[in-house]
């Protein structure tokens, strides 16, 4: 078996008293789409930041590539050019042009002259039926647009690996569809996406693998069919009740 | 606790930030050195270094400029009070809506336009020789009091251009829903958005402040005997220019506390705003 794309393991994050992670062992493989499920608070964002080097850990291993990035002495701007991430709340820029967001990091951090910036750009918004918004300005379109242009946004780039958090949890009932059919076609393209999401019926669909967090720990994983039909942890088990009972899968 | 990995990262982050620590003390070392050797080898250092750092003057004149000094703080914290009122009272006017109001928006925007750009020395001798010149009964002959007038004219229309700022940046939503729940326009700029607005004002507004403690210095020209006219007249006794270094530094002296707790706040306040 080949080096996954991404290794976790025993990660460790707190917050000054409180343990948000509490030894999370996680690999998501290339092409793979895993799914992190769980509770408000159970760590799925805390992991994904962690991931993303948005936070330090405070101790433990993630490996990218086969290369520790939680190690101090790597350049985070450069292992940061590898993932794309995509935030619940868009944070599209306000005052940049739909195009301008999207061919920012390509033009400024990966040096790509303008104009093929702008051509990969207007090709990649064509295919989520974005073009003719590319010179409008975010606050113009609907939050399942900006949501697709921050998608974009972090394909522009081509990364490695896709960190999806919770990408649909700002939007209206009827925008989340188009979001996550985006979504899907992504996973169909091949590409690696590791996602949080409280979207149970979706996340059924489109996982290779589930992985229940409780509390900072990885309860359980698997793939979706069981996870969701036959869940032997009695935590997951109480969980997915719960989502139930609420009408959410 | 930790692992052997971790507790290896902790000690490598030590040592970087041991690292850090030397590099900003050799560095400043080396800036200090610099800086003294390129003005004490100045052909005229020895000239500059006796009419402007003389020990024995600077002593001589600290009682005079530290009793002027006083002066200028009792001044200061008079009129930092005058300020903040007029520029609250000048921001609510300017944000009243509706036609009557129109006449005192304009008076409040033309207040504003006004001494915003009027120099302060310009308005300093307008205000101390003009309006006692009108001779009318009532209007005092101090020039503290003038002085003092002149600044809160000034200081009032920065600080309510501050403030009309920090109410402009409250969301509509804010005002949307002190409304819907019965509040009246005063009372919704009262208990909702005053309070959220000066929070976020407040580092310029303590900005405007520390430049208001310099320029309170100003008043001298009018021929208050504060801290700037007692070094002046320590100058002419001792023909020596050191005392007006005294008066600068402790100038100084007095503004760093202010500019400190200016920086700490806007740390603290983008620290709220940022904390998730």
């Amino acid at each position: 078996m080949s080096e996954p794309l991404l290794r976790i393991s025993g990660l460790v994050k707190r917050y000054g008293p409180h343990t948000v992670l509490a030894g999370v062992d996680l690999e998501v493989a290339e092409h793979e789409v895993v799914v992190l499920i769980g509770a408000s608070g159970s760590g799925k964002s805390t992991l994904l930041r962690c991931v993303n080097l948005l936070e330090d850990v405070d101790d433990g291993l993630i490996l990218l590539d086969g290369e520790d990035v939680s190690d101090p002495r790597v350049d985070a701007d450069l292992v940061r050019r590898r993932m794309g991430v995509v935030f619940q709340a868009f944070n599209l820029f306000p005052h940049l042009s739909v195009l301008d967001n999207v061919t920012l990091a390509p033009r400024i951090v990966h040096g790509v002259p303008r104009d093929d910036a702008e051509s990969a750009g207007l090709a990649l918004l064509r295919r989520v039926g974005l073009e003719d918004k590319a010179s409008a300005y975010p606050d113009r379109l609907s939050g399942g647009q900006q949501q697709r242009v921050a998608i974009v946004r972090a394909l522009a780039y081509e990364p490695r690996l896709l960190l999806l958090d919770e990408i649909t949890s700002a939007l209206d009932p009827e925008l989340v569809g188009e979001v996550l059919t985006l979504v899907r076609e992504l996973a169909a393209q091949g590409r690696t996406i590791l996602m949080a999401t409280h979207e149970m019926g979706f996340a059924r669909q489109i996982a290779d693998r589930v992985c229940f967090l409780d509390a900072g720990v990885l309860v359980e994983s698997g793939p979706p069919e069981r996870i969701f039909t036959e869940p032997t942890h009695p935590r997951t088990q109480q969980f997915l009740s719960r989502v139930i009972a609420a009408g959410r899968l | 606790m930790t692992s052997p990995r971790q507790q290896e990262r902790l000690a490598y982050k030590r040592s970087r930030a041991r690292r850090s620590t030397v590099i900003a003390f050799v560095s400043t070392l080396v800036f200090a050195l610099v800086a003294w050797f390129t003005l004490t080898s100045a052909p005229g250092w020895p000239r500059v270094r006796d009419s402007f750092f003389d020990p024995h003057t600077a002593l001589a004149a600290l009682p005079h400029v530290l009793t002027g000094l006083w002066l200028n703080v009792r001044v200061l914290v008079v009129c930092e009070v005058a300020i903040l009122a007029l520029g609250l009272g000048v921001a609510a006017l300017r944000t009243l809506r509706g036609p009557v109001w129109f006449p005192v928006r304009a008076l409040a925007t033309a207040y504003v336009d006004l001494f915003r750009g009027l120099p302060l020395i310009i308005c300093l001798y307008l205000v101390g020789f003009g309006l006692p010149g009108l001779r009318l009964t009532g209007v005092p002959n101090d020039p503290v009091l003038l002085g003092g007038i002149a600044l809160v004219l000034i200081y009032g229309a920065y600080v309510a251009e501050v403030l009309r700022a920090g109410i402009d940046s409250v969301h509509p939503s804010q005002l949307a829903a002190a409304r819907s729940i019965g509040l009246t326009h005063a009372q919704t700029m009262r208990i909702v958005v005053l309070p959220q607005a000066v929070r976020r004002v407040l580092p310029p507004l303590l900005n405007d402040f520390v430049a208001l403690q310099k320029d309170c210095g100003l008043i001298s020209v009018l021929g208050a005997v504060d801290a700037v006219r007692a070094a002046q007249i320590d100058v002419a006794h001792f023909y020596d220019f050191t005392p007006y270094v005294v008066a600068g530094l402790l100038f100084v002296v007095l503004a760093v506390p202010c500019a400190r707790l200016a920086d700490a706040t806007t740390r603290r306040l983008a620290l709220r705003e940022g904390a998730r």
